[in-house]
């Protein structure tokens, strides 16, 4: 009885696995900014929002989505609802791209990704410049879609292992 | 079969309107409240002042514990590299030490010639409150150049205030929550602090560049600056105390003027936050 109850932790702890990380990310910032690499860094939070939600969308509730943007909205010192807008329209281009897909490839997923984080970062620069008036280095933006655009393809990969040893199956 | 207007219509309509069995909201009225939120911060809409204040002191606090294990990574990483150049550093840590202490004999008679002389001027002379505070959180975000202190306003943490590290300036306090503050880098696009250049008294503005020099702006020539020159805070404004050491003028490979600060930025633990008033 204490063994399956074990079990059943354990599971539950691995199922809740995305929102934990969510939120590490978000107060954490994964982003190895301390490397000072000019012009690195990457927006995981992105990659983590747009991957479950396109394959595992019952993993990450979006209330909680909306909780991690506010989050870190505080951390970043941005104005309070810019990252939930932006987390939440990537789980909606996520959700668009789940209804329209067929037979799900990875190449595909990740060029709707690109497009999603296109239009997203545009939507917030446009928003934090012209509706906020706060000076925003556009270079470093571009490199930030750049790299995290780059880094979703080898997140796909760990989380796709994840979700092999976690739910036994490939995703929804 | 090419998809229809419908087609697309209808998965539009089931990606943002739906919800499945698992989520508790609609994404569209979640994207419709993030917005609601976004204007009352432009408007700065004092109801909410209040709610988001103690929502930034849970994410502040929460922030700090999560960032532990890298905090510790971070701290490995530095004194990994400090190890490394440990040999380097010596042979130009010994030779600085031998030209500053024959600058120090020189420095003392200065400082007190100095202070005779403005006693004569009748200068005004500033009375200085410290306080000093942990930094909690330092992201290095490069969209916002900024860190978290442990001080707010109830220790008399008020906007404004100088921050200082080592003596030399590092920003200003921008937010004040009611235990912690954020601090606004120099480095930061947004940071602009009336400087004075030395020798020569050139008086000019220096702003961030999102990276980690500073920029000079707003002088008639540019001759009179050469590499070498020391930038100290000009107190025009009554922001800052004047004299407080900022950086020194580099020139990179376009002759640009830039600002090489006197502090690592990366490596702030501790800092000490003035507000200096001007004696009657």
């Amino acid at each position: 009885m204490v063994k399956f109850q074990k079990k059943k932790i354990t599971y539950e702890i691995l199922k809740s696995f995305p929102i934990i990380l969510l939120f590490v990310s978000v107060l954490n910032e994964l982003d190895l900014n301390y490397l000072n690499f000019k012009y690195f860094s990457f927006n995981f939070p992105f990659i983590l929002v747009f991957y479950f939600s396109l394959k595992k969308s019952d993993s990450l509730g979006y209330g909680f989505i909306f909780i991690a943007g506010l989050f870190n909205d505080a951390v970043n010192g941005l104005p309070i609802g810019l990252s939930s807008l932006s987390y939440l329209l990537v789980c909606g281009f996520a959700a668009y791209l789940r209804n329209i897909t067929l037979r799900p490839d990875l190449i595909k997923d990740w060029l709707f990704f690109l497009m999603t984080i296109c239009v997203t970062n545009s939507l917030i620069y446009f928003l934090i410049v012209v509706f906020f008036k706060v000076n925003l280095n556009y270079l470093d933006y571009i490199f930030n879609i750049l790299f995290t655009f780059l880094f979703y393809i080898i997140f796909a990969y760990f989380f796709d292992i994840y979700q092999r040893f976690v739910f036994k199956k490939e995703n929804d | 079969m090419q998809p229809s207007r419908d087609d697309f219509v209808i998965a539009i309509r089931s990606a943002f309107l739906s919800k499945s069995a698992q989520q508790r909201f609609s994404l569209l009225l979640l994207i419709f409240f993030s917005l609601v939120l976004i204007s009352l911060s432009k408007f700065n809409f004092k109801g909410i002042d209040y709610i988001r204040m103690s929502f930034k002191e849970v994410a502040y606090r929460s922030s700090f514990i999560v960032s532990i294990p890298e905090k510790y990574i971070k701290i490995g990483y530095y004194s990994l590299m400090d190890h490394l150049q440990l040999y380097k550093n010596y042979q130009e840590t010994k030779l600085e030490l031998e030209i500053l202490k024959s600058k120090e004999l020189n420095n003392k008679y200065i400082i007190a010639e100095n202070l005779r002389l403005k006693e004569t001027i009748e200068e005004i002379k500033f009375s200085t409150e410290d306080i000093y505070a942990k930094v909690l959180l330092d992201k290095n975000s490069p969209f916002l150049k900024s860190f978290i202190i442990n001080k707010g306003s109830r220790q008399k943490i008020k906007l404004g205030m100088a921050v200082l590290n080592k003596g030399y300036l590092v920003g200003k306090v921008v937010e004040v929550n009611f235990l912690t503050s954020r601090v606004l880098l120099l480095t930061d696009l947004n940071s602009k602090i009336p400087v004075n250049i030395e020798p020569g008294a050139i008086q000019s503005i220096m702003s961030g560049t999102g990276s980690d020099n500073g920029k000079i702006q707003y002088f008639k020539d540019q001759k009179n600056i050469s590499e070498e020159n020391i930038v100290y805070t000009s107190g025009a404004g009554g922001v800052f105390k004047s004299g407080i050491p900022i950086g020194k003028i580099e020139l990179d490979e376009n002759k640009n003027i830039q600002v090489n600060f006197f502090t690592d930025f990366s490596q702030l633990r501790y800092v000490k936050i003035s507000l200096y008033e001007a004696l009657n």
